[in-house]
């Protein structure tokens, strides 16, 4: 098994998901199986090989600095599930 | 006559221009007709009925004043990532239930200034993660031509509502095979541009270096006019790239000549369906009878792709899932503190393929895993581009199949990801290398299910993939089936 159930505890918790025991083995052995497929790609030597984060060149667009009107603040909250005065409303941060 | 929901854009178009057609009829016809069908396949998440018919009287209003367009008063159907400025889009996921965006994108823009009408939005995997539309928080899409099977997948709502007759063309979204691979299993036409070609703005990002929208529809000629009104440069998408939009139709010619096709031999491979095999070379056989030459080329690191890809798109997934936290939208599992809040919503929003996507991503990109893994796939990546880059010094089209198999049926590999994986093993390597791609019909299996051929273009090589697949089609009657369903 390439992971273990510490590995994948540790691995929900970064991702913030609050896994149940049963999807925690289950994503173990899922994982793993995924992991070891994958392991074909140290058969291929790459050590001259630039690695590639997109196709196209990512360059900065700059464009002009002229202000423009966003979205006004009611659309912007219209979906949120908590709201008071004009803000997102979210649990205590700090106690 | 034939039925109106038959009518391919050109058809439709015609009729329309001549005045021997209206779009509220032609729109009517497809909301009769998606009400009795709907029910059974479950293509749509949401049918925007009266909005459609309102948008349906403007276009033809439109034209009664003089304006002449293929799209104007076209109804067409969106994949459900696409947003939609007040219509509920929830990518197939609990997490964004009621999620109505703010703004739309900008393909959906561009499609409703020329004039196209909106039927609504259609069922997907969560997140456009998978290969068959079993993974919807909202049920699953079924095949018109078998219902008991898949209609492949992510955009398998699109799919399936453009071959039951339910739209004349619609959106997908395509980010390892997730046009080319349902359009194959539910035999219709199926194109994912070449990365940059087509904007992503208001595309709900899945894995942003790969992502492209694309169309469904039931002709070749239709994919070039839809490809023709979505593409070109958006300020809104730095990486649309900004070069001119070619006229599509004008490269659709009827014979071959003078085009090199190109056959992988490392696309014929063993798993895959050996009718499948059978009718893809049949189809080859038949681009050489239009006057083309095929000669084998090789792209040595394509077992290569399915590792690399379920890499990075799960790395980039764990990245643009972050934002789902049911701080500001969606809906929101209240915790005692905001790290539960986090926790618990996600855990609850998130069906079982997307927690696993979000877990292999972050695992790939965590401390001590990021070189063996992430950077490992990013190198073989660059691998896999130069493969097609060399073999498109030889060849003008590449030509396999778009999926090892025909629709499976529902249920058959659910419980095995890996399995499920192995449905994009021809679809995958193109969004790596950023090529373009087109699946259209070239055959049938014992079964009565449809096959599609795949025709590979280098980056910004649409009008070689377009032109190779109409003349196919038009030398063909694969098309011209229809599945036969009753409500």
């Amino acid at each position: 098994m390439t992971l273990s159930l510490e590995q994948v505890t540790h691995i929900a918790e970064l991702a913030r998901l609050a896994l149940t025991d049963e999807e925690k083995e289950r994503f173990r052995d899922q994982l793993s199986a995924i992991l070891d497929y994958a392991a074909r790609l140290q058969e291929i030597d790459t050590s001259a090989i630039p690695p590639m984060a997109n196709v196209l060149p990512v360059d900065t667009v700059m464009r002009d600095d002229v202000a423009r009107l966003g979205l006004p603040p009611e659309q912007i909250l219209a979906n949120s599930p908590d709201q008071e005065d004009n803000m997102f409303r979210v649990p205590v941060i700090l106690e | 006559m034939t039925e109106l929901t038959e009518l391919t854009i050109h058809e439709a178009y015609a009729l329309l221009k001549k005045g021997e057609l209206s779009s509220v009829d032609l729109t009517q016809a497809y909301l009769d007709r998606i009400d009795v069908l709907d029910g059974r396949l479950h293509a749509y998440l949401a049918v925007t009925s009266d909005e459609t018919l309102e948008q349906a009287r403007r276009a033809d209003e439109r034209r009664a004043k003089g304006e002449d367009d293929p799209l104007l008063g076209i109804p067409v159907a969106y994949k459900d990532v696409l947003c939609t400025q007040g219509v509920e889009t929830t990518c197939g996921s609990k997490i964004l239930a009621g999620y109505k965006p703010p703004y739309t994108a900008t393909a959906i823009d561009k499609m409703e200034a020329r004039g196209a009408v909106m039927l609504g939005k259609t069922n997907m995997d969560e997140f456009a993660m998978g290969s068959s539309t079993e993974n919807s928080g909202y049920g699953v899409t079924r095949n018109p031509w078998d219902t008991e099977r898949v209609p492949g997948g992510s955009s398998g709502g699109s799919a399936a509502a453009v071959a039951a007759q339910m739209a004349t063309a619609a959106l997908g979204s395509d980010t390892g095979g997730s046009i080319r691979q349902p359009a194959s299993l539910c035999g219709v036409v199926g194109l994912k541009p070449s990365y940059g070609r087509v904007s992503r703005y208001g595309l709900v990002a899945y894995a942003s270096s790969l992502d492209q929208i694309g169309p469904f529809s039931r002709s070749v000629a239709d994919a070039a006019v839809l490809l023709g009104a979505i593409a070109g440069h958006d300020p809104q998408d730095s990486t649309s790239v900004d070069m001119p939009v070619p006229d599509y139709i004008a490269a659709l010619t009827s014979d071959l000549k003078g085009v090199k096709v190109g056959v992988p031999k490392e696309y014929f491979i063993e798993g895959i369906d050996p009718a499948v095999e059978r009718i893809v070379r049949a189809a080859i056989d038949q681009l050489k009878e239009l006057g083309a030459t095929v000669q084998e080329v090789s792209l040595p690191h394509t077992d290569m792709a399915l590792p690399v890809y379920y890499l990075i798109a799960p790395a980039e997934a764990s990245a643009n899932l972050a934002r789902f936290d049911g701080i500001r939208y969606g809906p929101r599992e209240q915790g005692d503190t905001l790290w539960d809040t986090y926790c618990q919503t996600r855990e609850a929003g998130f069906g079982p393929e997307v927690k696993r996507r979000i877990m292999l991503g972050t695992y790939a990109l965590s401390a001590g895993y990021y070189d063996a893994y992430y950077l490992k796939a990013q190198k073989v990546r660059t691998l896999i581009k130069q493969d097609f880059d060399a073999a498109f010094e030889d060849v003008d089209v590449i030509a396999c199949p778009a999926s090892p198999t025909t629709a499976f049926r529902i249920g058959e590999k659910v419980d095995d990801p890996l399995q499920m994986y192995l449905s994009d093993v021809f679809t995958l390597a193109l969004n790596l290398a950023g090529n373009c791609g087109i699946s259209v019909p070239c055959g049938f299996d014992d079964d009565n299910l449809p096959v599609g051929l795949q025709l590979v273009g280098p980056a910004f090589g649409e009008e070689r993939i377009l032109r190779a697949a109409h003349a196919y089609e038009q030398a063909t009657e694969w098309h011209k089936r229809v599945p036969v369903l009753s409500g």
